[in-house]
């Protein structure tokens, strides 16, 4: 099989997931070729950094591709792929990614499948993905066709073999007029506590079911030295401010002690403190995929537990 | 401005999810509702429209009438149901949805960004694909200027991109971009008297097949049993040996 991997550059990086979709076309790709194209306004370095990892790497530049605009995007992409026939395109399951994968899917009539981390190419095309925010998992099989799209999990495909691939020009410019203009890139908002650099965390879910509850998280806070944080529904509902976001599209934190109140442990928030040293989680549902990344957990109401642990930290702390 | 919102009846993935055979999920423990994103979309079409004037149609696919009625007491002015079994398909609902917003028309198409069931992200983005208009994904904000669409987007590590797009344009909504309001008696009332009517399409074949669901395999944590207060003790003796007390 010939399979492309649609490179991410991320605020003039290399995104390292651009690795990971190698190590899947590696392993998928039996006598074929795994080929990266990479996409930008000077790509150079992006390729050869590629290329230890691809067999082929496509590079397409053009001063009008120095940021991402999926309708120029798809265009130079298509034009690439009705030359080179891929039988496998695979994308990172970015938020970049998703919003380009489909537009190229839908015009090529392809069969598309997203946040895929498992692939199996025997018979077909076979994809497992979680399906309820991943409290299950779904194996599907795409209908027979030429070419297959999918976006594929962070994370997932570590494991690989370097090799050493040759670098080429596309030579392809873009020939549509967006009619999605680009206007800039946002910074992140910056607050008085920066959670990132936190030992201890309290974050809080869903589960806290209400703002006044906050005030629990806070105390048990104060008391273990920490501060608090919440997964996406808690900034949502405006009850913590998005700087306090755990999570792909907030903050990566890597602390001591991470106490997961009513967290539901969706993969967005997980990614964003598995890393954490310790990590407690407290959630009524015995289901929840917190629990496959705490170290301990408790099944149970934190509105029972939370107020007698303050009271016997209280008595500790005198 | 004529606005066309996507709306799913979906199953909550807070509910108890069991399968009832490899294929078939058991919907004794499923609690169904409008898809949450999708709230987030009737919001934002409803507020455009109570600044700007037109029209809000909102349009679900498979057995939706909950949701659709929601919708309109909510403050839509009409539904539009196709009547399909999509399954877990996007391309199925996706090109169902074309044929009937193609007949309608609209200035703008406004999604969720995803379902809260199948976790696709697809059905708005193969839409746009299919229509050939502009889209933006995970927007954050949305302002109507000079009958162009302002958004924000939702980028990793708390960045967002900001764009401006030209219209007709579809755009899929982050949870989080309104507080969506919750639906009164007389939005309840008035809704009564609102059109839902059922549109037959020709859907496509499929192309996913599920082979089978299962339960992810996960490492469990070490679980932590008893009365509030062993718990509580149990925790701070965890702490203490990790030299956090």
């Amino acid at each position: 099989m010939r399979v492309f991997a649609v490179a991410e550059i991320r605020l003039g990086e290399l995104d390292p997931v651009s690795v990971e979709l190698l190590n899947l076309a590696n392993s998928v790709k039996g006598d074929g070729k795994s080929e990266a194209v990479v996409i930008g306004k000077d790509v150079g370095s992006f390729a050869e950094e590629l290329a230890k990892y691809a067999d082929v790497v496509w590079k397409i530049e053009d001063d009008s591709l120095e940021n991402y605009n999926p309708e120029l995007y798809a265009d130079v992409l298509l034009q690439l792929f009705e030359k080179e026939k891929p039988d496998l395109i695979l994308f990172p399951n970015s938020s970049r990614g998703a919003e380009l994968a489909p537009l190229v899917a839908s015009k090529l009539n392809a069969p598309i499948a997203t946040d895929v981390v498992g692939v199996d190419v025997k018979d077909g095309i076979k994809v497992s993905r979680y399906i309820f925010q991943g409290k299950l998992m779904v194996d599907i099989m795409l209908k027979k066709a030429e070419c297959y799209v999918l976006t594929v999990r962070q994370g997932v495909f570590k494991e690989g073999e370097e090799t050493n691939g040759e670098i080429v020009d596309a030579g392809i410019k873009p020939k549509v007029t967006p009619r999605r203009e680009f206007v800039g890139i946002i910074e992140p908002e910056v607050g008085e506590v920066d959670i990132s650099q936190a030992d201890i965390i309290v974050s809080v879910g869903r589960g806290i079911e209400d703002a006044s509850n906050i005030e629990l998280a806070e105390e048990l806070a104060k008391l273990l030295g920490g501060v608090v944080a919440g997964s996406r529904p808690v900034i949502d509902n405006g009850w913590l401010p998005k700087d306090r976001q755990v999570g792909i599209s907030g903050k990566t934190v890597k602390p001591k002690l991470y106490l997961a109140l009513g967290i539901s442990g969706a993969f967005q928030h997980v990614m964003g403190m598995k890393d954490s040293e310790l990590i407690i989680a407290i959630n009524k549902d015995p289901e929840a995929p917190i629990f496959g990344v705490a170290h301990y957990g408790v099944v149970g109401d934190l509105f029972e537990i939370v107020p007698v642990l303050i009271e016997k930290l209280q008595k500790i702390k005198g | 401005m004529k606005i066309i919102v996507l709306a799913k009846h979906a199953a909550d993935p807070e509910s108890e999810i069991h399968l009832k055979d490899e294929k078939t999920l058991d919907e004794r423990g499923l609690v169904f509702d409008i898809n949450d994103w999708d709230r987030y979309a009737i919001e934002e079409a409803i507020r455009i429209k109570e600044n700007l004037g037109g029209e809000v149609v909102v349009v679900g696919v498979g057995k939706s009438d909950d949701t659709l009625r929601k919708c309109l007491a909510m403050g839509a002015d009409r539904a539009i149901k196709i009547p399909i079994d999509a399954g877990m398909d996007p391309f199925v609902t996706a090109s169902a949805i074309k044929e009937v917003v193609e007949a309608e028309g609209f200035d703008l198409i406004i999604a969720g960004l995803m379902s809260q069931d199948y976790n696709n992200a697809l059905v708005g983005t193969l839409l746009a694909g299919m229509l050939n208009v502009p889209y933006a994904t995970a927007v954050t904000s949305l302002k109507v200027e000079n009958g162009k669409i302002r958004v924000t987007r939702e980028l990793e590590g708390g960045y967002q991109e900001e764009a401006v797009l030209s219209t007709p344009c579809l755009i899929t909504v982050q949870s989080g971009i309104n507080e969506p309001r919750y639906v009164s008696i007389m939005g309840i009332k008035r809704a009564r008297s609102k059109e839902l009517k059922e549109v037959s399409v020709s859907a496509p074949e499929g192309v996913y097949e599920v082979e089978k669901m299962y339960y992810p395999p996960v490492k469990k944590a070490e679980m932590i049993t008893g009365s509030p207060d062993e718990i509580a003790d149990k925790i701070i003796q965890i702490l203490k040996e990790r030299g956090l007390l």
